[in-house]
């Protein structure tokens, strides 16, 4: 079970506490996480990544056991940490007013 | 009874204003969608039940929210509950924030950007949402950066009407101040195939064959401070409407001047008269009188408040050169609030209600045709938009 932690507006969207938790079937990659945080909450779809390009929306990041991965691949792999959900997979807003 | 439903979107959400048809006293629900920019809620002409709403963020991107009972219960259309969440193929559902640009019909150009330069086209957010008069799953978006889209399907899905960013002109339209905007969306009650659409800073534009195809229709305005100021493309339109009764007449707030049309948009000429300014964002017209117009002037070019901190509704009854201030329940000092583009409308109740929405967050109500005016709230976040439902 991989853990995902979204941000507030996500979470009103989604109906849905701050962490998710959902299964990534085969290797687990940022991509895979991100695909199957969409599979299972499709509410999300957009709100991440950008529908049409699927490029990383640019007021969010991506952290893993306290590293930016924000500019990484979607195939990069994910530590241990996060494949055994020990760690969250962490989408984060920026700190931005508004 | 009769009654209204004042739809609100806001900086930080929307809210729901009811009153009976005396429109004294006022029920206020919301915030709905807490801490997003609502664009603009609106409901369809032919089922006051449905209604649907923009829901946007700089960080989390587009939204769109469905109500089918009055405002009360809202859900994504294409996220439905209940109902897979992925297609058998295992593609995830919620098509309906889903808002990608035809290119195969129509390739992405680039356009001026504020210092002339060439800017990639890039979607943003939905403006403006205008509903069908005839059917209530059938609603078109007005987009940022400036295209228009459209769902059949009670917004499950959206799909871009190509020919109108396939205009050509593409490469000249710019951003205004809030964006490359398309904010106006008229659609002629008498013969449907007719749209009528605006862009800041584009110009007005008009389809008579149901979007498919578009022509500029911005003869006659002239907008100093551009280089060629009675140009087919470039001119800063910042609100059109149209009497149902009498769709060929258009009136024009411009980022200069009050301006109208009697022709479907083919020649304009400047109506602003006695108007203390050239600016403001806003126009409607009354319900039951198609020369009775409204704006709300405003000082430009960067001040964007009321001329003398006095907020003041015009109104013209000769359909425009000659205005009346209504300023009766209105602040007449110390007011320095904006009133933005969609945040007037009117009712249809027997006597026409006028309504406005400020960025200081009041939302003001004249139930007597702009005589006497009211505020139904007064602290609201910033609001963007306005709608008025006539619940019968």
């Amino acid at each position: 079970m991989i853990r995902v932690t979204i941000p507030h507006h996500l979470r009103t969207l989604a109906g849905t506490g701050a962490e998710l938790q959902i299964e990534v079937n085969g290797p687990v990659t940022i991509g895979a996480v991100l695909d199957a945080v969409e599979i299972s909450y499709p509410m999300l779809r957009g709100t991440i990544r950008d529908h049409g390009t699927l490029k990383r929306r640019p007021f969010l990041r991506f952290f893993v056991c306290g590293e930016d991965l924000s500019h990484e691949p979607y195939g990069t792999p994910l530590p241990e940490a996060v494949v055994s959900g020990k760690e969250p997979f962490m989408v984060i807003g920026a700190i931005a007013g508004g | 009874m009769s009654g209204v439903r004042v739809l609100v979107g806001t900086k930080k959400g929307a809210f729901i204003l009811t009153s009976d048809g005396k429109r004294e006293k006022w029920q206020v629900s919301g915030p709905h969608f807490a801490g997003w920019e609502i664009y603009h809620v609106k409901g369809s002409p032919v089922d006051t039940n449905r209604i649907y709403a923009s829901q946007t963020s700089g960080w989390f991107g587009q939204i769109i929210q469905r109500s089918d009972d009055g405002g009360k219960t809202w859900h994504q259309p294409g996220t439905p509950a209940g109902e897979p969440r992925t297609t058998p193929e295992g593609m995830p559902m919620g098509e309906s924030n889903k808002f990608v640009y035809d290119t195969a019909s129509a390739p992405l150009t680039t356009h001026q950007f504020y210092d002339g330069t060439q800017h990639p086209w890039e979607f943003k957010r939905v403006w403006h949402l205008e509903p069908s008069l005839s059917d209530p799953d059938a609603v078109y978006a007005g987009v940022e950066d400036a295209a228009l889209f459209q769902t059949t399907d009670g917004g499950k899905s959206w799909h871009e009407l190509p020919g109108l960013r396939g205009h050509g002109t593409g490469p000249m339209w710019q951003p205004g101040a809030g964006g490359m905007c398309l904010h106006t969306i008229l659609i002629d009650p008498k013969n449907p195939k007719r749209i009528f659409i605006a862009i800041s800073a584009a110009g007005a534009f008009r389809s008579d064959d149901g979007g498919k195809t578009w022509k500029p229709i911005n003869q006659g305005l002239r907008s100093e401070y551009i280089p060629d100021p009675t140009a087919e493309i470039g001119h800063c339109v910042h609100r059109i409407a149209l009497h149902p009764d009498r769709p060929d007449v258009l009136f024009m707030q411009k980022h200069w001047d009050v301006m109208r049309s009697d022709n479907a948009g083919d020649q304009w000429h400047e109506v602003s008269g006695n108007l203390p300014s050239d600016f403001g964002f806003v126009i409607d017209l009354h319900a039951h009188e198609p020369e009775t117009v409204y704006v709300i002037p405003i000082k430009s070019d960067s001040e964007h408040y009321p001329p003398e901190g006095k907020l003041r509704v015009y109104r013209s009854r000769s359909g425009g050169n000659e205005w009346e201030a209504l300023t009766k329940g209105l602040p007449q000092k110390d007011c320095y609030v904006n009133v933005l583009r969609d945040a007037m409308a009117v009712d249809a109740l027997d006597q026409c209600g006028i309504y406005f929405g400020t960025t200081g967050g009041q939302v003001y109500c004249s139930p007597d045709g702009g005589d006497n005016w009211a505020p139904i709230v007064r602290d609201l976040p910033a609001v963007l938009s306005v709608e008025v439902q006539t619940l019968k």
